[in-house]
């Protein structure tokens, strides 16, 4: 059952986990702390300081163009999406196959105090097949530094770009800080925003998006997933397996309303079926017992 | 100086009034400087909408129930039960 793509040639370790990709399902984002080296996090930075704040001049890929042909040596961008851990994290989530959509260098200055309104990137999305954004922060940023803000688990909300800048606070939002080096990875649909920078220093991050061109389809190392995929019969109020990826779909964020919490988890196990390829996956049988009822009359309302 | 407004947006777990604050938001209008209010790691101003009504903000807008919208009923999108407070200054 379990297989990866037989053209894969680097090492199992630098893709994601099953737990990991069933975190980003759920939640929306994983974290990846210093995977980038120190050189390469300090040519970046000389590079985007002798381009500018604006990143209007820099040099950049047409929308479209394969990943793998982006940002040719030399090129602290390329050296970073070359490394074999950031291949791995691409791969497990879009494929090597992926294209370039567009990236940008942002800036958060000592001393700006204001919040980014909260916003989504591009439009509202409806599909299940997902773009991802990596943000790569390369150097330390310290709580309160300007690290992205962002509200975990709100990826699979159907909202559309600054509509939700409203919305100033949230219990369980998280705001990025780590080391040099560290990259966080979002499923298209995360709300987030820059946040005020409180530090002595300038924050750069450097964020990318690619679209995905072939199916998304169980991609990440699978060594873990027989003993974590859990049964289809798993049912909170029945029996389950505690260890199985529905505990993470069934776990509420803090700021989910109680009834919207079980869509949540219907959502995260639609999303669930589309990267493991089983239509059968259910969690507390939501899915399940709709699609039987469905069956018996063509879905009649 | 007139009467001024300001306002809090409480989005509670449910569409009770006592049911938990989940996410916030609070405008000012009798305050200066920028906004939104610049304020490193808030935590929620009330634990309840209730709590609020205690306070002395006096509730002027709470979401309706709107059933879903047919084929979409399981979609989610923005925080469904909003409620706005108001308190007015001198």
């Amino acid at each position: 059952m379990a297989s990866n793509n037989a053209s894969w040639a680097l090492d199992k370790s630098n893709l994601l986990t099953t737990e990991e990709m069933a975190q980003f399902v759920a939640r929306g984002f994983v974290e990846f702390e210093a995977v980038v080296p120190e050189e390469i996090n300090l040519a970046a930075i000389a590079e985007f300081e002798r381009t500018g704040v604006a990143d209007m001049v820099r040099p950049k890929p047409k929308s479209g163009a394969p990943l793998s042909d982006i940002y040719p040596d030399p090129s602290p961008i390329g050296q970073m999406l070359r490394l074999d851990r950031v291949q791995g994290i691409i791969h497990s989530l879009v494929g090597l196959d992926a294209v370039y959509d567009h990236d940008w260098v942002h800036v958060r200055e000592s001393g700006d105090i204001l919040d980014q309104y909260l916003h989504q990137d591009a439009i509202v999305d409806v599909t299940r097949s997902f773009d991802i954004q990596l943000f790569w922060f390369p150097h330390d940023v310290v709580p309160g530094g300007g690290g992205t803000g962002y509200v975990p688990g709100s990826h699979l909300r159907r909202v559309n770009q600054a509509d939700i800048a409203r919305y100033q606070n949230f219990s369980g939002q998280a705001d990025f800080s780590g080391p040099a080096g560290s990259i966080v990875v979002f499923h298209q649909g995360m709300w987030h925003r820059g946040r005020a920078n409180h530090s002595e220093t300038r924050r750069w991050m450097y964020k990318i998006r690619l679209n995905p061109q072939s199916p998304q389809v169980r991609r990440w190392n699978l060594d873990d997933y027989d003993a974590v995929k859990g049964e289809q019969s798993d049912h909170i109020f029945g029996t389950y397996d505690p260890r199985a990826v529905s505990a993470k779909f069934r776990t509420p964020e803090p700021w989910f309303e109680f009834a919207a919490s079980r869509l949540e988890t219907v959502n995260r196990a639609r999303l669930w079926r589309y990267v493991t390829g089983d239509e059968t996956y259910d969690s507390d049988w939501y899915l399940t017992r709709t699609a039987s009822r469905e069956a018996l009359d063509g879905g009649a309302r | 100086m007139s009467t001024r407004q300001q306002v809090l947006f409480l989005y509670l777990a449910s569409s009770a009034l006592d049911a938990p604050v989940v996410a916030w938001s609070e405008y000012d209008g009798a305050g200066e400087g920028p906004t939104p209010p610049v304020v490193a790691h808030p935590s929620a101003p009330y634990a309840t909408g209730v709590d609020a009504l205690r306070d002395g903000w006096r509730l002027i807008q709470a979401s309706a129930l709107n059933p879903p919208t047919p084929g979409h009923e399981r979609d989610l999108s923005y925080l469904k039960h909003e409620f706005i407070f108001e308190k007015l200054v001198d």
